[in-house]
Parts: C-alpha cells; sequence; structure tokens
C-alpha cells in the first residue's frame, strides 16, 4: 500500500502533499528532493532509502512520487501514478505544473477519492467525473445526479455505466487502430516485428445493451472450422490480448467470444498483439557510408508495401547524422527534407505516400574534425506514419451484436488504421 | 517556496510579513468565498511546507458547511493538524458525528474515512458509534468507506476494535453483497492479520476462499489484486483444489492493469506448487508466456517491475519464455534500466539456437553511447562463451572485432572478459593473444591491465617477449593499484618458473620493491611467501603456482531455493524487484537496518534516541530538530547513529539496484566496511584468498546461504551481477575457484567470516595451494 503521494516540479519543489498513512511524516519529502531529483545519476524508477522506498514517474515536468514503508505491490503502485496523471489529462487537458497548481483543490479531493488508506479506491475518470466537479472542469456528463445513485455506480458491478442512457440514434463506432514495431538490422533483416493493436470503441446506445463482437481470431475461426467444415482463411493469430473491464473475462476464456456492456461513450476496448505473418507498411533501404573522416553519404530508398489504392498521411523519417556534422545536403524526389542540427538528424516530411510507390533521399554531410576519435555509434533511422483503412497484422471485424430489451436497431461503423509505433531500421 | 507568476487564484503566492494574521482575519470573515478563498490558501501553504497549525480554531469552526469542497478541504486541513492540536479537536467532533448521519452517502462516507485518519485518542471515543452505523450502512458506497476504517481504528488500537466487534462485522461484509465492500473488507483483514498477535483476524479457509473467488469476477481492477493478494494465503487441500482456482484466477491474465496479470502469475506459480499433474504445470506454464510479454509494452516503470519478475520466474521455470528472446531485444530509446534488465533475461535465455541472434544484438549494442550499457553487453558476450561451449569461438571473434573498435572502454572490458573465457577454455585461444597485448597502452583500468598481465603469465611460455611486457608494466609498479601489483606479483613468478632463464632479474626486482617499498600488506605478504617457497624449494613452488586450475562456470541462477519460495510469493512487490526478502529492507523487523541501528543506537546513545523518539511531541520536536536534524528527516531510521547518518554518504541507498553500493551493513558486522582492500588481511594474506579460504563465499556453493539475511546482504555477486547498475563490478566472476577471484569483486572481502557456511574445504585448498 502507498504511505504517501507528492507530486513535485522539477525543481523539487513540493506541489502536493498527501499522506495517507502514519508511519512517515511530511519532511520526507526533501530526501527525495536531495536524493533524487537533484542527483542525476539516479537511474532507476525505484530507491530504497532507509525503510522507505520511493516509486517516481516523470511526466510532463513533473514528478509523480508515491512513498512506502511497507513490500507493497510495486507493479500496482506504478499503475496508481500512471492512473494518477490519467486522471489528471482528463480533468484539465494538461497534466503539468500549471495544471496542478491552478487545481491544487481538486486535485487534493481526486486524490483523496482514488486511495483511501493507501488502498486503490475508484480511478476510473468516468465515474469520478459525476461527484468530483468544480466551475473549472464541466464535463458533458457532470449532470448533477441523485448521490446514492452515483454511490451505486461508484462500486457496483456495472461501475461503468449508467443504467438510464438514452439517444434517439442508436449508434456504435469502432475504431482499430494499430501500431507497428519494427527492428531492421543493417543487413535488412527483420529482427523483432510486431502489432501492438488497440480497439477503442465509442457507443452511443441506449439502455443496458449487451454486446457481442467477432474478430477474425484463428483460434476461434479454426474452431467454428472444425464444427461446420468449412477451410478459413486470412485468420489472424492473437498472441495475447487484454479487455477493457467491462468485458467478460470468464467467457472469453472458456469459448473465447468477446461479450460486454459497453460504458456510454469513448473506451478502450481491447488491447492485442501479434507478431505471426506481418504486413510492413514501409521497407526501407538505406545505405550508408562514410568516406574517409570527413564526408558521409546517404542513400535511403523508401518503398510502400500496401495497395496503391491506399495512402499513407503524415510519414516522417528521422535520419541520424554524425554528432561532428558541419552541413548537411540533401535532395529528395518527394515531400520535404531538411537537417536539424539540434537533433542531429535529417527530418524527411512526405505528407502523402501512395502505395506501391518508391522514394529516395540522397544527401551528403561534411564533418568537421575532432580531436579525439570516437566511432559513431549510428543510431537507428526511426520513421513515423499512418495508413488508413490498413491493417499491418491483417485483423478484420467481423461482426458486432448488439442485443438490447427494447429491441432497437443500431448502426455501426468501423475504421482501421496502422501507424507507425517503434519503426526503427539499422545502418 | 519561491515566488510563482500565476495570473489566476494565487494561492501559491510569496509569503508576506504576517500572512496569517491576514489569513485568520478572512478565516473569520462573513462573507463565504472570501472564508473559502483563506480555506485554500492555508492549504497551500501546507503543502510547501509551512506551519499553519496556529490557525486551527478558526479553520474547525468552517467545518459545518453545506459546501462540500470546502468541508473537503477543512477535513484535509484537520487530518494533517489534529495531532498538533489534540484539545481543539473536540470541537470538531459533533460535526463529524452528525456528518455520518447525512442524508448524502458522499458526505456519510467523507465523514468516517476522515475520522478514521484523525489519531486522536479523543476522536476514537467519539468514532465507535458512528462507524458501527456505518459498516451497516444501506450503502455500499459507505459501507466499503468504513470496512476501511476498520483498519484505521485497529491501527491505534486493536484491543477496541475487538472490543466493539468490529473484527466480526467485518469478517461478515466478506460475504456482501457488493464487490467492492468485500475487496475492502479483505483489503482490511489482511492488514490486520499481518499485525495482529493472535493471527486469527483473517484466517483464509475454504468458505472465505470461494467468496472472494466469487467477487473476483465482478470487482474493480483493484479489488481484484486485493483478493488475489489475499487468495496466496491459502494453502489449497489438495492438487485437484489448486488446479481449479487456478483455472478461476487465468482469465486475470488477459486484465489490460499489469498489476493485475502480475498478481495473477503470482497465484498461479503459488498454486503450482500444490499441482501434481506435470502436463497441467506445462498448460499454465504456456498460458503465462503470452501476458508476460504484453508487459513489455506497458510503461518502462511497470517494463521494469515486470522484467524484475520475469528474471525470477525464469531462475524458477527455465522452460518459460523459451522461444521468445526476440521481444527482449533493446529498444533504442528504452530507458537505461529496462536495457540493463533486458540484457540479463536475454543471457538467462541464451542457448545454442538462438546464440547468433543474440550475438549480433549484442554486438550492436556494444556501439550504442550509454558506457554502462556497452560494458555490461561486452560482459553478456564473455558469458555467452562461457555458457554455450560451441559459441566460444564465435564470442571470441565477436569480442576481438570490438577491440578492434579501438574504443578505450570498449577495449578494457573486452580484455577483462577474454580473460575470463582463457579461464574456462585454457589453452584453446592462444593464437589471439597478440592481438590483445598490441593494446596493452591504451589500458588504464586495474582490472583491465590485471587481466592482461595475469594472462600474460599464464601464458608466459607461450608469449615470446613476456619479459619485455613485464619488464614494460614494472616501470610503473609503485603506483600501481594493489589489484595490480598483486597480479605482476603472480605473473612475474609464473613467467620465472616457466623461463626461468630470461627472468631471474626481473623477479629478484619485483620480490625486492614489493617487500621493501610497499605498505599494502596484502602486497608484501605475498611477496614474501614467494620469496621464501621460491628459495627453499623451486619444485614446490612450481607445483603450487603452476598447478592445474579448476574451469569456471557462470552461474545464471544466484537465489537459493529457499529464497527462491519465498519471492515467488512475493511477486510483484518490492522483494521481488530487489530480489531480496522483504525482511532485508522493510522497518521494523528483527534484522532490518531500522531495527539493528536503532538497537545500536539504543544502546550507546540513549539519552539522544529519547530525543529524537520524543519528537513526536512537539515541546521536544525543536530540540530534537536541532540535534539531529539528519536523523529526522530520514524519519528515525537511521536514528541517531552518527557513523552512518552523519560521515560521507550518509543516505546511501540501502537497496537501490542502481548504484549497487554495498549495503550499509549493520553495526554486528562493524570492521568489514572500512575497504574493499583492507579489510580482510586481518584474517589472511590477501582478500581472495581470505575469501576462498573461508568456504569458497556464497556464490560457488550456489548461494546456498543467502535465506540467512546478513548473507544476502552481503554477498554482492547475487546482487551485483542481477540488480547492480555498478559497472565493471560485474558478477560474472562469481563463482569462480582460483585466486583470481579477487580481480572481479572484491566485494566477498566484505564478508564476514563467521558467517560463512563451510564447506567445500577442498575447494579452498586448492586455492590457497595454487596461491603460492
Amino acid at each position: 500500500m502507498i504511505s504517501a503521494l507528492f507530486i513535485y516540479n522539477q525543481k523539487g519543489e513540493v506541489l502536493i502533499s498527501r499522506l495517507y498513512r502514519q508511519d512517515l511524516k511530511r519532511s520526507i519529502a526533501d530526501i527525495f528532493r536531495v536524493q533524487v531529483i537533484s542527483n542525476t545519476e539516479v537511474r532507476s524508477p525505484i530507491i530504497t532509502l532507509g525503510s522507505t522506498s520511493f516509486f517516481h514517474v516523470r511526466h510532463e515536468n513533473l514528478y509523480i512520487v508515491a512513498l512506502t514503508k511497507w513490500n507493497a505491490n510495486a507493479a500496482l503502485i506504478f499503475e496508481i501514478c500512471y492512473r494518477v496523471i490519467n486522471v489528471g489529462r482528463s480533468y484539465f487537458g494538461k497534466f503539468d505544473e500549471e495544471a496542478v497548481k491552478s487545481n491544487f483543490v481538486l486535485i487534493y479531493e481526486l486524490l483523496d477519492e482514488v486511495l483511501d488508506f493507501g488502498y486503490p479506491q475508484n480511478s476510473d475518470t468516468d465515474t469520478l467525473k459525476m461527484y468530483i466537479t468544480t466551475e473549472g472542469v464541466k464535463s458533458e456528463r457532470a449532470i448533477k445526479e441523485d448521490s446514492s445513485k452515483i454511490t451505486i455506480q461508484a462500486t457496483g458491478a456495472i461501475s461503468w455505466r449508467r443504467s438510464d442512457v438514452k439517444y434517439r440514434k442508436n449508434e456504435a463506432f469502432i475504431d482499430v487502430i494499430e501500431s507497428v514495431n519494427l527492428l531492421l538490422s543493417t543487413q535488412g533483416n527483420v529482427l523483432r516485428s510486431d502489432v501492438a493493436g488497440q480497439i477503442m470503441m465509442r457507443a452511443y446506445l441506449s439502455g443496458t445493451p449487451e454486446c457481442k463482437f467477432g474478430l477474425n481470431d484463428k483460434v476461434l475461426l479454426e474452431k467454428d472450422a472444425v464444427n461446420r467444415n468449412r477451410r478459413t482463411s486470412n485468420a489472424v493469430e492473437i498472441d495475447d490480448c487484454q479487455f477493457h473491464q467491462c468485458v467478460k473475462l470468464g467467457k472469453f476464456d472458456s469459448d473465447r467470444t468477446i461479450s460486454f456492456i459497453p460504458p456510454d461513450g469513448e473506451f478502450e476496448l481491447m488491447r492485442y498483439r501479434t507478431s505471426e505473418n506481418i504486413n510492413l507498411p514501409f521497407r526501407v533501404h538505406p545505405v550508408v557510408t562514410e568516406i574517409g573522416k570527413s564526408k558521409v553519404e546517404y542513400r535511403i530508398v523508401v518503398k510502400a508495401n500496401f495497395s496503391s489504392k491506399l495512402y499513407a498521411n503524415n510519414v516522417v523519417l528521422n535520419i541520424p547524422t554524425p554528432l561532428n556534422a558541419a552541413s548537411v545536403n540533401c535532395s529528395v524526389n518527394a515531400g520535404k527534407a531538411k537537417y536539424v542540427p539540434a537533433e542531429n538528424a535529417m527530418v524527411w516530411k512526405i505528407p502523402r505516400f501512395q502505395g506501391q510507390s518508391e522514394y529516395m533521399l540522397t544527401a551528403e554531410a561534411t564533418l568537421t574534425t575532432m580531436t579525439h576519435k570516437k566511432a559513431w555509434s549510428r543510431p537507428p533511422i526511426s520513421m513515423d506514419f499512418q495508413v488508413l483503412m490498413f491493417t499491418s497484422s491483417g485483423l478484420l471485424v467481423r461482426f458486432l451484436k448488439v442485443f438490447e430489451k427494447s429491441n432497437y436497431q443500431s448502426v455501426k461503423w468501423v475504421r482501421y488504421m496502422t501507424k507507425a509505433g517503434n519503426y526503427q531500421v539499422r545502418f | 517556496m519561491a515566488d510563482f507568476k500565476l495570473p489566476k487564484p494565487k494561492f501559491f503566492v510569496t509569503n508576506k510579513k504576517g500572512e496569517n494574521a491576514e489569513l485568520l482575519a478572512d478565516l473569520n470573515s462573513e462573507y463565504r468565498e472570501r472564508r473559502k478563498d483563506a480555506v485554500k490558501r492555508v492549504i497551500a501553504n501546507m503543502t510547501v511546507g509551512k506551519d499553519v497549525s496556529s490557525l486551527f480554531p478558526q479553520v474547525v469552526k468552517n467545518m459545518q458547511t453545506e459546501d462540500l469542497e470546502m468541508k473537503k478541504l477543512v477535513y484535509l486541513y484537520l487530518m494533517n493538524y489534529a495531532k498538533s492540536n489534540p484539545d481543539l479537536v473536540i470541537l470538531a467532533v459533533n460535526t463529524f458525528v452528525k456528518d455520518t448521519d447525512h442524508v448524502n452517502p458522499l458526505i456519510r462516507a467523507l465523514a468516517i474515512r476522515t475520522m478514521g485518519c484523525i489519531r486522536v485518542d479523543k476522536i476514537l471515543d467519539h468514532l465507535c458509534e458512528p462507524l458501527r452505523k456505518c459498516l451497516g450502512d444501506d450503502n455500499p458506497y459507505v459501507r466499503k468507506t468504513a470496512a476501511l476504517c476498520v483498519a484505521k481504528l485497529w491501527d491505534l488500537d486493536p484491543e477496541r476494535a475487538i472490543e466493539n466487534g468490529f473484527v466480526t462485522s467485518l469478517q461478515e461484509l466478506v460475504s456482501d453483497t457488493n464487490p467492492m465492500v468485500v475487496a475492502n473488507a479483505v483489503t482490511a483483514l489482511a492488514e490486520m492479520q499481518e499485525s495482529s498477535e493472535t493471527k486469527d483476524v483473517f484466517v483464509v479457509n475454504v468458505s472465505v476462499m470461494n467468496k472472494m473467488l466469487n467477487a473476483l469476477n465482478e470487482c474493480t481492477e483493484w479489488g481484484q489484486i486485493a483478493i488475489l493478494t489475499s487468495l496466496a494465503e491459502y494453502k489449497p487441500l489438495d492438487s485437484k483444489e489448486a488446479e481449479t482456482i487456478c483455472e478461476r484466477v487465468m482469465p486475470r491474465l488477459a486484465h489490460a492493469n499489469g498489476s493485475v496479470v502480475l498478481s495473477a502469475v503470482r497465484i498461479i506459480l503459488i498454486m503450482m506448487r500444490y499441482i501434481r499433474s506435470d502436463e497441467f504445470n506445462k498448460q499454465l506454464v504456456k498460458k503465462m508466456s503470452p501476458p508476460l510479454v504484453t508487459l513489455l509494452a506497458s510503461a518502462p516503470e511497470v517494463q521494469y517491475v515486470a522484467l524484475r519478475n520475469i528474471n525470477l520466474i525464469l531462475q524458477k521455470r527455465p522452460d518459460i519464455l523459451q522461444n521468445d528472446i526476440r521481444v527482449f531485444f533493446c529498444k533504442y530509446n528504452d530507458p537505461p534500466y529496462v536495457k540493463l534488465e533486458k540484457l540479463e533475461i536475454m543471457i538467462k535465455l541464451c542457448n545454442d539456437r538462438n546464440i547468433d541472434q543474440l550475438l549480433s544484438e549484442l554486438k550492436e549494442y556494444a556501439s550504442e553511447v550509454d558506457v554502462d550499457f556497452v560494458r555490461r553487453s561486452v560482459r553478456a558476450i564473455g558469458r555467452c562463451a562461457i555458457m554455450i561451449d560451441d559459441a566460444s569461438e564465435r564470442c571470441v571473434n565477436v569480442l576481438l572485432d570490438l577491440i578492434n573498435t579501438k574504443v578505450n572502454y570498449v577495449v578494457q572490458e573486452a580484455i577483462s572478459v577474454i580473460k575470463d573465457i582463457f579461464r574456462k577454455y585454457p589453452k584453446r585461444y592462444e593464437a589471439i593473444i597478440p592481438t590483445l597485448c598490441q593494446n596493452l597502452d591504451s589500458l588504464d583500468e586495474p582490472e583491465a591491465r590485471g587481466s592482461l598481465i595475469w594472462i600474460i603469465g599464464e601464458y608466459a611460455e607461450r608469449i615470446d617477449n613476456a619479459d619485455e611486457l613485464i619488464e614494460n608494466f614494472m616501470e610503473t609498479f609503485l603506483e600501481e593499484n594493489a589489484q595490480v601489483q598483486l597480479q605482476l606479483l603472480t605473473a612475474t613468478v609464473k613467467l620465472f618458473l616457466k623461463k626461468p632463464s630470461q627472468s631471474q632479474e626481473i623477479v629478484h626486482r619485483v620480490l625486492q620493491t614489493a617487500t621493501q617499498d610497499i605498505d599494502n600488506p596484502d602486497t608484501r605478504d605475498r611477496a614474501y611467501v614467494y620469496w621464501r617457497l621460491l628459495s627453499t624449494d623451486p619444485q614446490a613452488a612450481k607445483a603450487v603456482v603452476l598447478s592445474e586450475k579448476p574451469p569456471i562456470s557462470v552461474e545464471t541462477r544466484t537465489i537459493s531455493p529457499g529464497l527462491m519460495d519465498e519471492l515467488i510469493t512475493n511477486i510483484s512487490t518490492l522483494a521481488s524487484v530487489y530480489h531480496k526478502p522483504p525482511s532485508a529492507f522493510l522497518g521494523n523487523k528483527a534484522y532490518s537496518p531500522d531495527a539493528i541501528q536503532k538497537a545500536a543506537a539504543a544502546d550507546a546513545q540513549d539519552e539522544e534516541l529519547h530525543a529524537v523518539d520524543g519528537a513526536e511531541s512537539p515541546a521536544a520536536a525543536k530540540e530534537a530538530a536541532v540535534k539531529n536534524a539528519m536523523a529526522d528527516l530520514l524519519d528515525l531510521d537511521f536514528g541517531s547513529e552518527p557513523t552512518s547518518a552523519t560521515s560521507g554518504g550518509s543516505f546511501a541507498p540501502v537497496m537501490s539496484p542502481i548504484t549497487s553500493s554495498a549495503p550499509a551493513l549493520p553495526p554486528t558486522s562493524t570492521g568489514s566496511s572500512t575497504g574493499p582492500n583492507y579489510s580482510s588481511d586481518l584474517f589472511d594474506f590477501s582478500s581472495d584468498t581470505s575469501s576462498s579460504i573461508f568456504g569458497s563465499t556464497g556464490a560457488s556453493s550456489g548461494a546456498g546461504s543467502s535465506s540467512n539475511n546478513f548473507n544476502s546482504n552481503n554477498s554482492n555477486n547475487s546482487f551485483g551481477s542481477l540488480g547492480g547498475f555498478g559497472g565493471s563490478s560485474g558478477g560474472m566472476m562469481a563463482s569462480n575457484n582460483d585466486p583470481f577471484a579477487g580481480l572481479g569483486g572484491s566485494a566477498p572481502a566484505q564478508q564476514p567470516p563467521a558467517q560463512k557456511p563451510a564447506g567445500q574445504q577442498s575447494g579452498a585448498m586448492n586455492d590457497l595451494l595454487d596461491l603460492f
């Protein structure tokens, strides 16, 4: 459990101090400032000094620090720190020093609700917004509700949904967002590739709807295929998945159906991970040669691997240059590229990239001579992009069924997007 | 606090003269808004650490209000200052009691929550009635708050909690219809059980276990963790029951919250002890792998906790994650603490199928910028070579490539590592010796220099110019680090025994210098021993110095079975992050640093301790603060023990895995922490022999002793290699059996001999012989 929670700014000044247990004093806050904030050598997020353990997370210009004197659950403490950040972001838009200072009263109220006696209670933003409000924060759903209803929701089995939601038009939107991670070796081999997917749902459905959701999940389809003697194709093997708390985990475990009563509005329905048969949207072929000690030549070719009917947006390549580069001349046949000395990199932006097309950057970096010879560590080229209506994993939504007492018709929409996660190419 | 430029409400504004007086006026204002603003400013001052306790009566007056925000602020103030104004708290009691009867359940809960946090006897007298009412409240929100309040009361006065029947009511709440009430009741009971003397507050039997499993599905994520934590206390009757529990817990592995996943992993691993069916256990291990991998996609701090736990689980169940080495490859922008952990895990997962992949990856890391990480990567290559015989040649080639990069610290690290490879595979890679010797001039670190000298001595008969090389080193003999001096001494003797004709003059000079000009007793004594040995019987000297040495091996499993069981029980907690039993870093346990420091302080400086203890009461606070400001900051942790609290490195992180500085040793093992080199010569000739004579240290005997607190605290090898960020003091040298041990890590020198397990006598003898 957590004995105290502090929020510091970068200088180490305490902005929020909330002691949950009496086993330590407020003055302990100074220890953290002295030992961690002003000590640049500290690199671990967990530090034990004496018998007090400090867990810290950095966010914007803040340190969120949880203290404990117990053999506490470390994963839980970090999860809570991040949850505090999330709650703050959702309340104030941005959770930084400015926001903390101008909303400290509200933050104390929230911390009081999130933790009691050092044990996490409720960290669900939607529920919190029902009863912790100020003039500054007007959530669209922060209606003055009967408090007993609020409390039932805050503790109930379906704590995420009010019972009396009504919409004229019942709609549900599903966004499948995939982040594709890639690490290509210098030889062009795939060292690691995987997809971290996220299924976001915006549900505007009346009453208490029971939803069933189906994907082209290989395990499920194969089971179906055996039952119905059909062949399966294009099924995706999901390595692992995680669900929003509304999904009945027991049911998924027994027969892999995803059924749930959705919260009202937007939420993350599930996250998944696959590493088999990944369609890499882009291939990068870098040729970088160091000519003597004064020149580096670049020739970088990017090719889009997806269908020519699709487009990628906001493609950005970040191509590192040696630390002692004096000037860099680059030319490209699409988009714009420029040398950013502050980042020691060339940044090549291509706003719209059609499928199957191929572009090239050539550049020459002139180096200044350095007194000490230190090899250039060659950080990888990293890439950013978004491709709409494309999934790297090949995942598809097969159906979303909504069952409700009143049997209304509902409209469902699905969108797909693949974006770059950690897309790195060594050279 | 410095002045902030805030456009809007200026709560954090600079302290003007007489601000308290101004606040006082505002708190008494007839306008509500003004009073509220004043209370906000009081809270802001409190946050910053200013003393606003003098405003107590005025703030409390504002408690009776319908404005919920205002009420919360006043409550917050009360929780902080009630202890300093115990007599005035009575002013607030009335409002509290009234609030626990309020129609609004939020206010009822708020009142009972706050009352529990005010640790003043007077409040306790008035707490019992409302608490009883709230425990039976219709509203689950009030009940769940009251459940925790019982734990708060227990913390202050367990007697009263039992007398009033609160413990029984709490036990009844475990069967509540609302899952969150169940979760909080379980949380409270578990905490009370831990501190209870009779240990009968919360016994997890079959019926409790079933109730908890039923609530598990419907709880919030935090409730699930609470229940899973308590579930660990349950002892299943048979294998079948353990299997059922696993099946019920398994779905939690798909939860989005990483701590729920780890808590579930913990229960499954605990239950696996009871399960007889190997098939079922295999199934479980298979099912746990993907969720563990998924944790690597979470925030870096959670990743770190997960990685430390994976490291642990891998030692317990080596079959897990066998095909997943790629997911542990470091990303360029991973934080350093994550990278180092991933490196450790990669080494554990390394086998002859994935070694090529791993090697090319390690080579890549060796060109990164972070020096510490680069060194660890180079070291990892050496560990692979020692672990996998077939791959050793490839490893050596990679190391040679790295040496050719001429990056200074890479070269030095690589040479130290190659020395270990030589020790594992004697006479296999002699061909590379010339390459190593070319880099002689760039070596400036004692370990690297010592390593090269050792190689030269060991292979003196095959190096044509060995005598020249040694001669070279001799020029700076007196300036060298003791470690290097010892190596040079031994190497010269070896050279002499192998090529007596060329080196008679050198050996004479070395022995003379070492015995006459060097103060270090280690070096001097060893020189005397050699001298006498050589002058009495050169044949015996040959048999001793040039004897066959046992090859070294790498210990990837550094945790003893006993400790391992304890750590598995503590998965996801701090203990699992540190790989230490909780008692090693917690306060108020018999062998914790606190307890020992306190005990020592109590003996030595009774009076001063009193002063610090007395800091609880405001009167003594000032005195104590002046007298012992440092100790007070640390919250009495290192008490008034002046040696540890004020001398250099006062707040040395006792357990932090970053610095891996030797844990502050408890006073009982005094004398051993003065300095790694000097400490142990009291016991024997040199630091390295002393450690091997006295039983070959924990590591080579399989860390068999680490269930003992002191030992696990001191034996640097389990810590150095696993948790340490300490760079070159890596733990791969841990399990060696010859006197060179001293080079790898001087840690064993810190082990007081009394705590060494006996055993490994023959090995020790071997070392002793080898030395001379």
